[in-house]
């Protein structure tokens, strides 16, 4: 019915001569606010720049033939005697130890910087990207039922929620990653798949426990009663009620959780306890670069650079998705 | 009141034991022992057994935590299987150097960020604001250990003004001091700002400043006492996030506080150590939150207790 509404609208309004304005959803709403946000709009360029170089740092599809890699090197590849050479730019300030096949130099072992920093991007976005998901999956539908049944579902999550708490996050995962690592479950993908894990263990409560409170909020709410009496059932309702309105502070958070992973895997590659060597992650970049630093910065210094604008475009597009979201938080 | 503080500190002893029964689970969940870390220098069996008697590690899983637990609550924490003395020992000489460097860092974070809150919710949408908001969103965003590396390369490698590896001399405090209150602190910042806002809209402030109150009084007997209630809660997490914040802050700039030891033994396995150190901190932050949580109640009437 809603469709013939507004179908049918544009007509009648011209039977009238009144002037009509095209009619704009809340989403629509709320993107347009989003696209006039310079600072998120940067941001997403950021993103969309870093996610191109990760993508097709190498591609590799042997059906269509298709072999390609945008990195100039194998971020694994070492040469000897280039190692440690500085960025080319560097030379106009007097540095001997520049080659320009190496544009961002190279590390202690002559790998590549600039590829590395390439194939890193990937380990970074992945991680933002895969523990949230399950987050969302895990933690909204927990969320979801403690919230709306009540009774020992609710219990239960408040009581796990308490413990969970106590823990600070990040000492958490660094004993979920580094007590399993040398499992079978630690080994697998070089340890990225523990990583996935230790992130979502830990940070799926903090989405069940918001989902639950927004769901408390509007269980009582007329038009909840009002599914309910035309005979709607629990699962409809928490789908198609329920779920669509309070998807807008869902979705600020999940965009906050984005960056809180990368850096979590940053953290725990730079402590030594995160992904497995010699994959390059921009974490373990910065620690294997930190014993030679006070001989050449820059294998330090260009992954710190990166991990910063990238998490930086992430937090300003949450930003900028909370103030389009609901105008009325701001902090 | 009395009944809820009791409540939540009884509350702490289950929280505790779930605690610990979890970090346990996971330390005895790695394979191998702690003992044969070097494939190439493989201890002779008899040494293993002995070894592993020694420390407890022979016994059935069950009945090691048992045990713990039963050591835990006489005070004695074991013995640390790469330092080979007791944990209490480790810890009581890091803990020293581990608050020092916390205290200050939430000192500093408080001292920078409330008036830096304050004048950006008073000077909205000015450019002092934005500079001001910037500075707090590339706080919370950036890593600690990132920004001390840019620190340590201008002020440590580039210009030799501060020393970068140990801990004593004022000097060497200046960075890691910094660098730990930076998240806090922009967290702070934004808290205050926000908080802020929100109080100069209050009846009561116009209110005040419509009886002709100078503007100073307003602000600061007024807008900023309530203000100033939600920033209180921030203390807590503010807790938390300087606990994590110290075991990266300390193994970088080589600070010889019980951070440092905590990443130490989690590469080395060290059981008693990492059980510890997690208790003891999991124990640090419930006695934050539960204390912030008395004098929320207490600062604000409006909020009840239950």
């Amino acid at each position: 019915m809603a469709t013939a509404v507004t179908t049918a609208r544009p007509q009648r309004a011209g039977e009238l001569g009144v002037v009509t304005r095209k009619q704009r959803s809340l989403w629509q709403d709320a993107f347009s606010r989003l696209l006039r946000n310079k600072a998120a709009i940067a941001g997403l360029v950021v993103i969309v720049i870093a996610a191109l170089v990760a993508i097709l740092a190498e591609v590799n599809i042997d059906a269509i033939g298709l072999h390609f890699r945008l990195a100039p090197y194998d971020p694994l590849e070492q040469n000897t005697p280039k190692q440690l050479m500085e960025p080319v730019w560097t030379q106009a300030f007097g540095s001997k130890y520049t080659d320009s096949a190496y544009i961002l130099g190279s590390d202690a072992l002559g790998r590549d910087i600039l590829s590395r920093l390439m194939f890193g991007a990937r380990i970074s976005l992945v991680v933002g990207f895969v523990p949230v998901a399950i987050i969302f999956v895990i933690g909204g539908a927990v969320g979801m039922l403690a919230g709306y049944l009540g009774g020992w579902v609710d219990n239960l999550l408040m009581r796990f929620t308490d413990i969970v708490y106590a823990f600070p996050d990040l000492l958490f995962v660094i004993i979920i990653v580094g007590t399993l690592r040398d499992t079978g479950l630690g080994q697998l993908l070089g340890g990225l798949i523990l990583i996935f894990v230790g992130i979502a263990v830990v940070s799926w409560v903090g989405l069940a426990r918001l989902m639950r409170g927004q769901v408390l909020s509007l269980k009582h709410r007329e038009f909840i009663e009002a599914a309910r009496c035309i005979g709607a059932t629990p699962i409809r309702i928490m789908a198609k009620h329920l779920f669509p309105n309070i998807l807008a502070p869902i979705i600020v958070s999940i965009a906050f959780a984005i960056p809180g992973a990368m850096l979590t895997e940053a953290t725990l590659s730079f402590l030594g306890v995160g992904i497995r060597p010699p994959t390059p992650t921009w974490g373990a970049m910065i620690l294997d670069g930190f014993i030679v630093f006070s001989a050449t910065p820059w294998p330090v210094l260009l992954p710190a650079f990166c991990i910063s604008i990238v998490l930086l475009a992430f937090t300003f597009v949450g930003d900028g998705l909370r103030d389009a979201l609901d105008p009325r938080m701001k902090l | 009141m009395l009944r809820y503080v009791i409540r939540r500190l009884l509350l702490i002893i289950p929280t505790m034991f779930f605690v610990a029964l979890i970090t346990f689970t996971l330390a005895h969940a790695a394979p191998g022992s702690p003992f044969d870390r070097n494939p190439n220098r493989s201890l002779p069996q008899e040494t293993l057994d002995r070894l592993n008697r020694y420390y407890g590690v022979d016994k059935p899983i069950p009945e090691q935590f048992v045990l713990y637990i039963g050591n835990l609550l006489t005070g004695d924490l074991g013995i640390s299987f790469t330092r080979g003395r007791p944990v209490t020992d480790i810890i009581g000489q890091g803990i020293g150097t581990t608050a020092q460097l916390g205290i200050q860092a939430l000192l500093v974070a408080l001292a920078f960020s409330i008036p830096l809150g304050i004048i950006s919710a008073l000077k909205q949408n000015t450019p002092l604001d934005y500079f001001s908001l910037l500075l707090a969103t590339i706080g919370t965003t950036i890593p600690g250990f990132v920004t001390a590396i840019f620190l340590i390369y201008i002020f440590g490698v580039t210009f030799h003004v501060l020393p970068f590896v140990g801990w004593g001399s004022w000097q060497h405090m200046v960075m890691p001091t910094f660098v730990l209150a930076l998240g806090p602190g922009a967290f702070l910042t934004r808290i205050t700002r926000a908080s802020m806002l929100e109080a100069i809209r209050q009846d009561y402030v116009r209110t005040a400043r419509s009886k002709g109150l100078r503007e100073r009084a307003v602000i600061v007997g007024h807008a900023l006492k309530n203000a100033l209630i939600p920033v209180a809660t921030i203390v807590g997490p503010a807790t938390a996030g300087l606990i994590t914040g110290s075991f990266i802050i300390e193994s970088l700039f080589n600070v010889p506080g019980i951070g440092r030891f905590y990443v130490l033994s989690i590469n080395q396995r060290d059981y008693p150590m990492i059980m510890s150190t997690t208790m003891l901190y999991a124990f640090i932050i419930m006695v934050a939150n539960l204390t912030v949580d008395i004098i929320y109640g207490a600062l604000d009437p409006r909020i009840k207790v239950s």
